[in-house]
């Protein structure tokens, strides 16, 4: 398409600039010169680029339209559990795929024929709208003004004080059904956060082989995690009380222990933790064998199992408790009771 | 009515002749609804053009496609916690426990044809809905959009985006993966953190211990049925604001504070408003098709007991994650209680800086003192301490989103995490004020630029060479639209504090209120916050002169 194509009279010199009422203001270099003349498109002189735009516009939605029938087919004929290999994307469901991809093929070539229709054939004319103040004129404000002094009046309101009061004494009143209503919303919190699964003599079970542990099944480099005995994941209460009782348990030499309390609660060098971050319960599930830190791999709380499971970084406030465990007549880890301490986050009855 | 077929080509006929079939509709309605009055004013409205001006359509065309696919997922979803064992076509979590709510999204994302899609769909939706309100409502702070008459239209949108982010949460907690799992004890760790009832909220929240089995329903009526509504609404008030005030525009040859230039909305604007979300929804359909979101069968179901690495939020709750993990962990036992300020801190802080850019628009017409309606936007610019503070407020924003990726900055460039930490705890303060700084020099900078070219004309690339053989460049005069375009904005002057003493010597103390806002007018627009634009009377001088480009 060249411009030599235009008949002469439809070139944009020719023609009326219209919606530019240029005022020249004389004087000021900086005033508004008011809106400039329209700038014709070609579709707008030539009728034959008018008809292409046209054409692209209608191809568009046409595409659209065998989308949607290839939705349809891809619905209809490829099994839901087929993968394909797209590159570079890798193996992906084959379905997912075609439904997505006609589907946004469908949608957008709707869209993208609207667009290209209003911007090549709807007209471009810039048109100017005045706007009105939001706010009211002051008739409108006197009027309103006195209709409310009216009506007030003849409520009584301001007048009839009694009314007025109790009222108000009601209204703030009526909510609380509603707010005792949210009591049953759940139990009040007691000791419930205080107290664990785990009570003298019960057994420490391997997480991974439900077996009681022995000393001798944990290496020194190794994290073992522990659960108490009689604790079964089909438990309706299994995912509230492992919350609490998550354990994790190292092997340290007995003299590698900095911390006195930490070597009282261990045995033959075993320490077992709670699991749970007490910064805000995250299960920490990070070990550094050769210092002994655990890591919370949500907020990077640092704890350093040879001493105390003191915080050496990160967001945590408290060490994480310790629970006391021994080796029992059988030769199995047990507890020697819940842990001292509440596990996990800290909050205000904690103390 | 079998007439009616035989007359279709009598249109506008006079006597017994009816009118179009669909014209008596439109009567029927008319005479119910008064469709006409609102047709009159409306049909024809103008809207100005402006790119930045779709990014608010963005927000509200996922909006629309977040509720469509939202009410597909309802279908085949299960809010539910019983623990299940699973059976299904996925055979690497065959046997495992989980509950229903997993299982249901398992089926969804498995056996429910085009179910995947719908579910992808969803949640990229949901995060390009976050995005774009983000991103627009930073076109509407620093353009100056939010001035009267539009401050409470401001607070709408901001209410609309903090919800936004807690239907967000909610929504992606509802699967009971591990992830999402992991996100929900973080959660319930900050509630306890709330001094006095933080442990009855919490119990309260989670019907009892967490995880407990009451949170995904719970979670599911909040997320389906109790925020949304409140969004719709407030979605429906903001438009009906956008349309009752008039769309903004920016200043130009034409365009004043009392019109609005642009096309009608019939046709131009319901076909490129009308197709922007086709093209919206066709490009998100896209990105579901290609791009895989929240595959909670590589993450497994929740065990409080379990983590994996590398546990990220969708990105509008990472600033959130980022407070969180870079504060220190402070604790004070006292008389047998405990105050968490490690945790209870950040939690404070997270409403307290996104409230910080909710008031801005009061901050600053209580400081200037302007009253009047603006409906001509600002360039960035031409408002260097609003500029300058949007801009300090986007770094904090981001320093956080740092401290909330910190585990993955660290692994991914191979950086040290404590390091990282200790970054982000320190440039949550300094950064903001270097940026400060930094953004209301570069406004300057611009300003004179403006200045330089409105007087000297801009810079045409034409290099002459003088009779004595000197090069000058060739400056060409702007167009009057540019000159007029250049300096159309105000520049706000500092307030002045009233003399001690009225003309008639009686001592006129200023109030601490009053004296807060000048100190705080002259920190705005006092010296050295903005390049005093160009007058008329510079550009006679200069323009008359000649002879020194």
């Amino acid at each position: 398409m060249s411009s030599q194509d235009i008949p002469e009279e439809n070139l944009p010199s020719t023609q009326d600039a219209h919606g530019g009422a240029v005022t020249k203001t004389a004087g000021d270099p900086f005033a508004d010169p008011g809106l400039p003349p329209h700038e014709p498109r070609i579709q707008d002189v030539d009728e034959r680029a008018a008809q292409r735009s046209e054409r692209v516009v209608a191809f568009l939605f046409l595409l659209s339209m065998l989308a949607t029938v290839g939705f349809i087919a891809s619905y209809v004929s490829l099994p839901v559990d087929k993968s394909i290999y797209v590159f570079p994307i890798g193996h992906i469901s084959a379905l997912n795929f075609a439904l997505g991809m006609t589907l946004a093929v469908a949608l957008f070539c709707i869209g993208a024929g609207a667009v290209h229709w209003a911007r090549t054939l709807m007209s471009d004319v810039e048109v100017a709208d005045e706007r009105h103040a939001i706010a009211a004129e002051p008739d409108v404000k006197a009027k309103v003004m006195a209709d409310f002094k009216q009506g007030a009046e003849e409520s009584a309101f301001g007048r009839r004080k009694l009314i007025r009061n109790t009222m108000f004494g009601a209204l703030a009143l009526v909510p609380l059904s509603g707010v005792m209503l949210l009591r049953d919303l759940g139990p009040l919190p007691g000791t419930k956060l205080r107290k664990t699964a785990w009570s003298e003599g019960k057994m420490l079970i391997n997480q991974n082989t439900l077996q009681p542990l022995r000393p001798e099944d944990i290496q020194v480099g190794s994290l073992t995690f522990a659960m108490p005995e009689g604790m079964k994941e089909e438990d309706h209460d299994f995912q509230q009380e492992i919350a609490k009782a998550a354990l994790m348990i190292i092997r340290l030499q007995p003299e590698n222990i900095k911390d006195k309390r930490e070597l009282d609660w261990s045995a033959d060098g075993i320490v077992a933790f709670s699991k749970i971050c007490t910064h805000v319960g995250c299960p920490i599930s990070l070990y550094e064998q050769q210092t002994h830190h655990v890591l919370c791999p949500c907020h990077q709380s640092t704890f350093d199992l040879s001493d105390g499971g003191r915080v050496i970084f990160g967001p945590a406030g408290h060490a994480l408790p310790q629970l006391r465990i021994k080796v029992n007549d059988k030769g199995y880890l047990e507890a020697m009771g819940d842990f001292a301490e509440p596990v996990g986050p800290a909050y205000w009855e904690r103390g | 009515m079998s007439t009616t077929t035989t007359n279709q080509s009598g249109a506008g006929a006079p006597g017994r002749r009816k009118a179009p079939a669909g014209e008596r509709v439109a009567d029927w309605a008319d005479g119910r609804l008064g469709i006409y009055s609102l047709a009159k004013a409306n049909m024809r409205k103008i809207f100005p053009d402006h790119w930045s001006f779709m990014l608010g359509e963005v927000c509200l065309y996922s909006f629309v496609i977040i509720i469509l696919t939202g009410v597909y997922l309802t279908l085949f979803f299960h809010p539910s916690m019983n623990e299940v064992v699973y059976h299904g076509s996925y055979v690497p979590m065959q046997g495992m426990h989980m509950s229903e709510a997993f299982k249901s999204t398992l089926d969804i994302s498995f056996d429910v044809r085009g179910g995947l899609l719908i579910r992808q769909i969803h949640h990229w939706a949901a995060l390009i809905f976050l995005a774009g309100m983000f991103v627009h409502m930073m076109r509407v702070f620093f353009t100056g959009a939010f001035r009267k008459p539009r401050e409470v239209n401001w607070l709408f949108g901001f209410l609309l985006f903090v919800l936004g982010m807690f239907t967000g949460f909610t929504g992606y907690s509802l699967p009971d993966d591990l992830l999402s799992g992991t996100g929900v004890r973080f959660m319930e760790g900050a509630i306890l953190s709330v001094p006095i009832i933080g442990t009855y909220i919490s119990m309260f929240l989670f019907g009892g211990e967490f995880p407990g089995s009451d949170f995904v329903p719970r979670f599911f009526s909040i997320h389906v049925l109790l925020l949304p509504g409140i969004m719709l609404g407030l979605l429906v008030a903001h438009l009906i604001l956008v349309i009752y005030h008039k769309h903004t525009q920016f200043p130009g040859p034409g365009r004043t504070n009392k019109n609005v230039v642009g096309l009608p909305l019939m046709p131009v604007y319901m076909a490129k408003a009308g197709g922007f979300f086709f093209l919206v929804f066709g490009i998100i359909a896209a990105i579901a098709a290609i791009a895989s979101i929240n595959p909670i069968w590589a993450i497994g179901p929740y065990r409080p007991d379990q983590v994996s690495t590398g546990a990220q939020p969708d990105w509008y709750m990472g600033f959130a994650e980022g407070l969180i993990r870079v504060m220190p962990g402070w604790e004070i036992n006292l008389w047998g209680h405990t105050l968490v300020l490690g945790v209870f801190i950040p939690l404070v802080i997270f409403p307290l800086v996104l409230g910080a850019i909710a008031v801005w628009p009061f901050i600053e017409s209580w400081v200037t003192g302007d009253k009047r309606e603006h409906h001509l936007l600002d360039r960035p610019r031409n408002a260097p301490t609003r500029t300058a503070f949007g801009a300090a407020w986007i770094a904090a924003y981001f320093v956080m989103l740092v401290g909330g990726g910190n585990d993955l900055w660290a692994t991914h460039f191979h950086l040290s995490i404590n390091a990282i930490t200790w970054f982000v705890r320190i440039g949550f303060f300094v950064i903001p004020v270097l940026t400060f700084i930094a953004t209301r020099r570069i406004c300057m900078g611009l300003q004179r630029r403006d200045k330089d070219k409105v007087l000297h004309g801009r810079e045409s690339g034409i290099i002459k060479r003088l009779p004595h053989g000197e090069f000058v460049e060739v400056h060409e005069p702007l167009s009057q639209e540019q000159l007029h375009t250049l300096t159309a904005h105000q520049q706000p002057q500092p307030l002045e504090l009233e003399p001690e003493y009225d003309e008639n010597g009686v001592a006129r103390k200023a109030g601490a209120g009053q004296r807060l806002k000048v100190k705080l007018s002259k920190g705005f627009y006092g010296e050295g916050t903005q390049i005093p634009k160009a007058t008329r009377e510079e550009y006679e001088e200069i323009t008359s002169g000649h002879g020194h480009h």
